[in-house]
């Protein structure tokens, strides 16, 4: 089912929690709301289930596929809801807090007791925990815990599920496997499901669409590829993974900053260049283009790549370079070897936007 | 220092890490010993002079039994009460904000820092016939003061702090998130209330409201006042002892002593193992 939010604002008190914002989800879509702290993110999705109710004025209007339900109950609006600390309801066993929506429905709609067996032991094996029915949720792990939760949530047969930083208490290993059998869950079932992160990695994994939200708006809304390629502004840049700042005047072609230069093709005047960690090079002697000079001060290899933060003096702060591990042992890095770092391509957000951003930001604060 | 001796008393146990156990504990237990076990002991001591027939008749006496009913009665009646309205006041005190939050909150200590004879002047002359609410009420055949709803009053005015002094702090660690989940599932508020949140509470609230038995079941000063003490109809077993007390016979003040205190010792203890075994079922029998 489609989730179509209109002109959705909120208020608390005299603060500004959202500006007014429009969002289309589309039917089966799996899509990941992510922004710092106090961007909004879980503010939105509370008011996607009712939790929440968005300002008066200006008047929202919130659509599930074709049913209005702005000023629906959150009892009434058929949403699974997934909380960061599980919510479970500690004095039931799993079964009966699976059960406890079913068992809660009218009496002329609500399953016989048969049929809440057959289906809560359904949903048991879905979320592979048919052993422990009859555990109290003290007994389980916090991993454990969220799949109760999340078979809690979609016992009922929701048509949209939402998910509030749903494996934000959990450790990494965990995490990545959650992830992974939720996203599986998601492709089986083909509910339409929304969920908040601030981890930008579980953001690009998991979801089909990525919605970037930073104080109250949303900034961008793209496929995680298309969202790490082509940034609308620094922002989501910057917020989307690690970012090496270059600093410097143009004249005539070359941005200089102390002893560094680099041939960039901009007018004159000061500039600000961005560069991901794997867009940085590593190089024994400088290029006719770049003459950026460097000092290797830590390493750590990672996984496939080699980080190497790199200082010098015309660095305000320091860099950070990924390398493959092939490069690491030709060029024979050491802490405090001196090497030269060449761009193999940069971003640039023109002043003015960062200017906007940065006035609205202190308006905010 | 103490922890090393008390390591080396018992032997193979390893030195504990956190330190001053043997000394708080050796302290804990003196208080604990010379305020509350030496009178208790004092208190069965004195039985001693008794045989068993006669302390039998002393216990079993119609007037005094007859105060067992009227005290019995009237603390269930205040206990229910306050279990009732206790919740409520928990309730609001942690759930909503509103001005005057905190006065409220300081108010619920009251009837522990008032002395209890104050308590009870005050609300005999509230509900006497002439008082405020006494004029209210009589006209609408109501008699509070000299009958035994005084006496539940009176109880209930100094125990309603123990139901809410021990459901607020459970109700306070209770996410709200448990409640909007079952809301979220369909569940209407009554329901959420009546599967969810007072499961949750009802622990607390059993001990509070046990708490609040007890503490009425002993209670004298408030309720002398309002009481009316008419033999075998508004007298209340405290006020029994009082009366052997004045009349020299510190046996027999014992012996009715000791049925309080054997009753309030087995119900405080009956919701002790109560509660464990409501805790040790949430973790799966493995406590």
């Amino acid at each position: 089912m489609s989730i179509r939010l209109q002109n959705v604002a909120k208020h608390f008190g005299n603060s500004r929690a959202l500006e007014p914002l429009n969002l289309d989800i589309r039917d089966g879509e799996l899509v990941g709301l992510l922004g710092p702290s106090g961007s909004g993110k879980t503010t939105l999705l509370r008011i996607m289930a009712g939790l929440e109710s968005a300002d008066r004025e200006p008047a929202g209007r919130i659509q599930f596929g074709d049913r209005d339900v702005t000023n629906l109950h959150v009892r009434d609006r058929r949403v699974g809801f997934v909380f960061q600390h599980y919510a479970l309801f500690r004095h039931m066993s799993v079964f009966d807090n699976v059960a406890f929506g079913l068992t809660v429905m009218p009496r002329k709609s609500r399953p016989t007791s048969g049929e809440i067996r057959a289906r809560v032991h359904r949903l048991l094996e879905m979320v592979q925990l048919e052993q422990l029915a009859n555990r109290y949720p003290a007994q389980l792990s916090g991993g454990q815990q969220q799949r109760v939760s999340l078979a809690r949530a979609l016992a009922l047969r929701p048509d949209v599920l939402l998910l509030d930083e749903p494996f934000g208490a959990l450790d990494a290993k965990v995490r990545q496997e959650l992830r992974r059998w939720l996203r599986h869950l998601h492709d089986e079932l083909n509910f339409t499901s929304v969920f908040v992160t601030h981890d930008q990695e579980e953001a690009l994994e998991l979801s089909d669409r990525v919605v970037v939200m930073s104080n109250g708006r949303i900034e961008q809304i793209d496929t995680p590829d298309a969202l790490y390629r082509a940034p609308v502004n620094r922002f989501v840049f910057e917020f989307l993974g690690d970012v090496n700042h270059l600093e410097g005047s143009v004249r005539s072609g070359v941005l200089t900053c102390g002893d560094a230069s680099l041939k960039v093709a901009l007018p004159d005047g000061e500039d600000e260049l961005l560069l991901r960690p794997h867009e940085v090079e590593l190089v024994e002697a400088p290029t006719a283009d770049a003459h950026l000079p460097v000092t290797v001060t830590a390493i750590s290899p990672v996984g496939a790549e080699v980080r190497v933060e790199l200082e010098a003096d015309w660095l305000g702060e320091p860099w950070l370079a990924t390398i493959r591990h092939a490069d690491f042992e030709r060029l024979n890095l050491a802490r405090g070897v001196r090497l030269f770092a060449v761009p193999r391509r940069w971003h640039r957000f023109p002043e003015e936007r960062t200017a906007a951003a940065m006035s609205l930001l202190e308006t905010v604060s | 220092m103490s922890t090393r001796s008390l390591s080396i008393g018992i032997g193979s146990t390893p030195k504990r890490v956190l330190p001053g156990f043997g000394l708080s504990l050796g302290i804990s237990l003196t208080f604990v010993s010379l305020v509350l076990l030496l009178p208790l002991t004092g208190l069965v001591g004195q039985l001693a002079d008794l045989s068993l027939a006669q302390y039998w008749a002393i216990i079993s006496d119609g007037r005094v039994v007859a105060s067992y009913i009227v005290t019995i009665g009237a603390a269930a009646v205040a206990a229910i009460v306050n279990a009732a309205f206790g919740l409520l006041l928990a309730w609001v005190l942690v759930r909503y904000e509103f001005p005057g939050k905190r006065l409220l909150d300081a108010l619920m200590d009251l009837p522990f820092a008032l002395p209890t004879a104050v308590a009870g002047i005050t609300l005999a002359t509230l509900y006497s016939s002439n008082g405020w609410m006494g004029r209210l009420l009589e006209p609408l055949g109501l008699q509070v003061a000299y009958t035994w709803v005084g006496i539940a009053l009176a109880m209930a005015f100094t125990s309603i702090p123990f139901v809410v002094r021990t459901v607020q702090p459970v109700l306070e660690d209770m996410p709200v998130e448990v409640d909007e989940a079952a809301l979220t599932l369909g569940a209407s508020d009554g329901t959420a209330f009546r599967r969810v949140i007072l499961p949750h509470l009802w622990p607390a609230l059993v001990t509070g409201t046990g708490l609040a038995f007890v503490r009425s079941l002993g209670e004298f000063g408030a309720i002398i006042f309002i009481a009316g003490n008419m033999p075998y109809e508004t007298e209340i077993t405290s006020l029994m002892i009082f009366v052997r007390l004045q009349e020299y016979d510190y046996a027999g003040a014992s012996a009715i002593a000791s049925v309080i205190l054997f009753v309030s010792l087995a119900l405080l203890l009956a919701i002790n193992i109560w509660q464990g075994r409501f805790i040790k079922r949430l973790h799966g029998g493995r406590g």
